[in-house]
């Protein structure tokens, strides 16, 4: 760029303002970024504070609960509730089996959820977990879940669906009932109609 | 060749006529007269879609409206009156006024300027057109979510949401434009020896809120443009069913949204002052601490957001940091009050329409930070919220706080602008009849909130009944009073009227008033010096 603008120059803008704009672009562009950062970010505070009740996925639950079982906690009892809620756009019924269990910290239990598609045709829902409150789902292990993989229900058919998990000894003691609840999702999105 | 120095005058013997000109124009004055005049058309749209909203909620039960587009005018009302009537209003002054301010020619990127503007018909197109379509039987009408697009309602909604978001993108797209220009004229062009202390408050106020624009402006561009491909390519920002979350939308928006309301009150914060002085003829009290309280908000403003759904689910101490950064900007903003009251203590006082309203001004935007500090209280909120109480809260200081000082500010330039005195009887009768209904409208709305009426909700409780009838009479003796301010705004542009003198007000201070009224066409092309 020519420093010393000429008459003829198109642009009458001094060069300390270009500077000053291309600056100031630069602040739109780390701001435009710090918004779509925020995504992963988001993802990662929750997992690690358990904000909105995200458990731990997949990876931490193996080894983790495996460790935590060898060191129940007899001296206290955690109510843990189940409920579950199909969500609009998939045609299934959903119910737990069990509605609650009283359990020690640190010991193993398996649940279950009863699923039934009550559809003509098949179709593949996902479930999304969430435990309240909040504070106790980093404390919440699954080992083995439906959720962690889609699932697929053909016309009429029922499936029982298992729930594997531990409760951390760590949880706080003032926590004496947890909730888990899921949500069923289509993963199949049907066209959305023009309304 | 230096901008002062240039003499484009020899130019305008080619300028284009009628509307090419105005299409065209890279004048500041030009442009500032296009974003004020668009401002006042869309505050009268605006306004017409809340009439329609609280006619429906005279009384009880459905008699005007279907529920669906009841939810589609109160959205539209907001992002109208937001981004389309108070947003322009504040740009079209600073286009009008920081030059003259500052003793610069033109803003420092006049074609940038001119883009600017004309991005917002557009997206005012794309925000009432889908209403159009509708009654044409193509989509389902405008955006129905409210103004905050909150997943994962807009993500199931119709066509009308796509049409806002591109609305969204052009309006910011003109913000950031706009915001540009201002901070380069005001950080190039000021006239020597004006320091940046030595610069008017109303420069200040702007400079502050440009900051804030090009730094969360984009961040709601990027969560509207997540939401755009969550609509249509499949991604899963803000669906549960492929592990986004909804409620991070809220954190996105309101990163924005919390800064946009200082946005759209610090270049009125910023013109108060000067009124005050004019008409107690007293300088400024507190100077540096009110420019020093604007760099105090303006840092406060972007980390306080999530006190905007509290009760979404958050841990404790979030809820508390919150709560207490949030009220933590009460202090700055009381730095202000008592700089306001301070101008005029003591002061030879007079009361032409500009004072008028910038005392009404102080004192129901000071009901609107009081009843701010109820509603940032974790406990207190858990009730409040989602009530008419916040509707009443938020209309103070936007309201309030924004359109009635935009109309302060407006009678205390507007002979600058056109030569020409307005109507001092009709602006204090349009002053006292917009005072008087304003509280008739919004008082009410506080007691209903208290009592439990939630907001965007067509029918309500036979027991919210009396309240909401006074508020609906208020409602309509507020927009046609507004007719008056109209009449004699467009009285003066086309000059009839006392012609005003270059020093329009006795006790007026600033470089604006050393020009006469109205100004000509380039103005301060030999830079003036400041002492």
């Amino acid at each position: 760029m020519n420093p010393t603008p000429s008459m003829a120059s198109p642009s009458p803008e001094p060069p300390s303002t270009r500077r000053l704009v291309v600056r100031l672009l630069l602040v739109v562009a780390a701001a435009f970024a710090f918004g779509w950062a925020m995504v992963p970010f988001y993802d990662v505070l929750c997992r690690v504070t358990g904000l909105n009740g995200k458990t731990p996925g997949f990876q931490a639950g193996g080894l983790a609960g495996a460790e935590a079982a060898s060191r129940i906690d007899p001296t206290r009892t955690v109510t843990v509730e189940f409920t579950g809620t199909v969500m609009p756009g998939l045609p299934w019924d959903m119910r737990p089996l069990t509605a609650s269990v009283d359990l020690h910290p640190g010991e193993l239990q398996q649940v279950k959820y009863l699923v039934r598609n009550t559809s003509d045709h098949t179709i593949v829902g996902q479930a999304i977990p969430s435990v309240s409150p909040g504070q106790a789902a980093q404390y919440f292990h699954k080992l083995d879940c439906f959720c962690f993989r889609q699932q697929t229900l053909a016309p009429g058919e029922s499936r029982e669906m298992p729930l594997t998990f531990i409760v951390k000894p760590e949880i706080d003691r003032d926590i004496r009932q947890i909730t888990l609840s899921y949500a069923f999702f289509n993963i199949e999105e049907p066209r959305r109609e023009a309304r | 060749m230096d901008i002062a120095t240039r003499h484009p005058a020899e130019q305008h013997a080619a300028h284009p006529a009628g509307l090419l000109r105005w299409l065209t124009t890279t004048n500041h004055k030009e442009i500032g007269t296009l974003y004020l005049s668009f401002s006042l058309v869309m505050f009268f749209v605006g306004g017409l879609m809340i009439l329609a909203v609280r006619a429906e909620l005279f009384q009880p039960g459905l008699q005007l409206m279907r529920p669906e587009l009841f939810n589609q005018l109160i959205g539209v009302h907001a992002l109208v009156m937001i981004f389309a009537a108070l947003m322009p209003a504040a740009t079209g002054f600073a286009n009008w006024m920081i030059p003259l301010m500052i003793g610069a020619p033109d803003m420092a990127l006049p074609r940038l300027n001119n883009w600017g503007f004309w991005l917002l018909p557009p997206a005012a197109l794309l925000l009432t057109m889908p209403f159009v379509l509708a009654f044409f039987g193509v989509g389902s009408g405008a955006i129905d979510t409210g103004w905050t697009f909150y997943a994962p309602l807009s993500i199931q909604g119709g066509m009308g949401i796509d049409f806002a978001i591109f609305a969204v993108h052009l309006l910011g797209i003109s913000s950031i434009m706009g915001s540009i220009n201002i901070i380069a004229t005001i950080f190039n062009l000021r006239a020597p020896g004006m320091t940046l202390m030595k610069m008017p408050l109303f420069a200040w106020g702007w400079l502050i809120t440009a900051f804030l624009l090009i730094a969360t402006i984009p961040v709601l561009a990027g969560a509207v443009t997540m939401l755009l491909t969550d609509r249509h390519f499949g991604t899963h920002f803000f669906k549960a069913a492929g592990g986004g979350d909804p409620i991070l939308f809220q954190h996105l928006f309101w990163f924005f949204g919390h800064p946009e309301v200082y946005i759209l009150l610090l270049p009125v914060w910023g013109l108060i002052p000067h009124i005050l002085s004019a008409f107690t003829r007293k300088p400024i009290y507190g100077y540096k601490a009110q420019v020093w309280s604007f760099v105090a908000i303006g840092v406060l403003s972007v980390i306080v957001w999530a006190h905007h759904f509290f009760t979404a689910g958050m841990p404790v101490p979030a809820l508390i940091y919150f709560m207490f950064s949030t009220m933590s900007i009460s202090l700055p903003l009381a730095v202000l009050f008592f700089c306001w009251i301070a101008t005029m203590w003591r002061g030879s006082m007079s009361f032409e329409t500009p004072m008028l309203f910038a005392v009404g001004f102080i004192v129901l935007f000071g009901i609107a930070g009081l009843t701010g500090l109820v509603l940032a209280d974790v406990a207190a909120d858990a009730q409040y919220h989602h009530s008419y109480f916040v509707v009443a809260h938020f209309h103070y200081a936007l309201f309030a706080g924004g359109i009635m000082g935009v109309m302060a500010g407006v009678y205390y330039w507007l002979p600058k602008w056109t030569g020409r005195m307005y109507s001092e009887t009709l602006g204090k009768w349009h002053f006292w009849l917009t005072v008087v209904s304003f509280n008739l409208t919004f008082m009410p709305q506080f007691f209903l909130g208290l009592a439990g009426m939630p907001r965007r909700i067509p029918d309500y409780a036979l027991q919210f009944a009396e309240f909401n009838a006074i508020s609906t009479v208020g409602a309509f003796i507020l927009g046609l009073s507004q007719l008056l301010f109209a009449w004699n705004v467009v009285q003066c542009m086309r000059g009839s009227g006392q012609r005003a003198e270059s020093r329009v007000w006795e006790g007026a201070q600033g470089l604006e008033w050393e020009l006469p009224s109205p100004p000509p066409h380039h103005t301060w092309e030999v830079q003036p010096e400041v002492k």
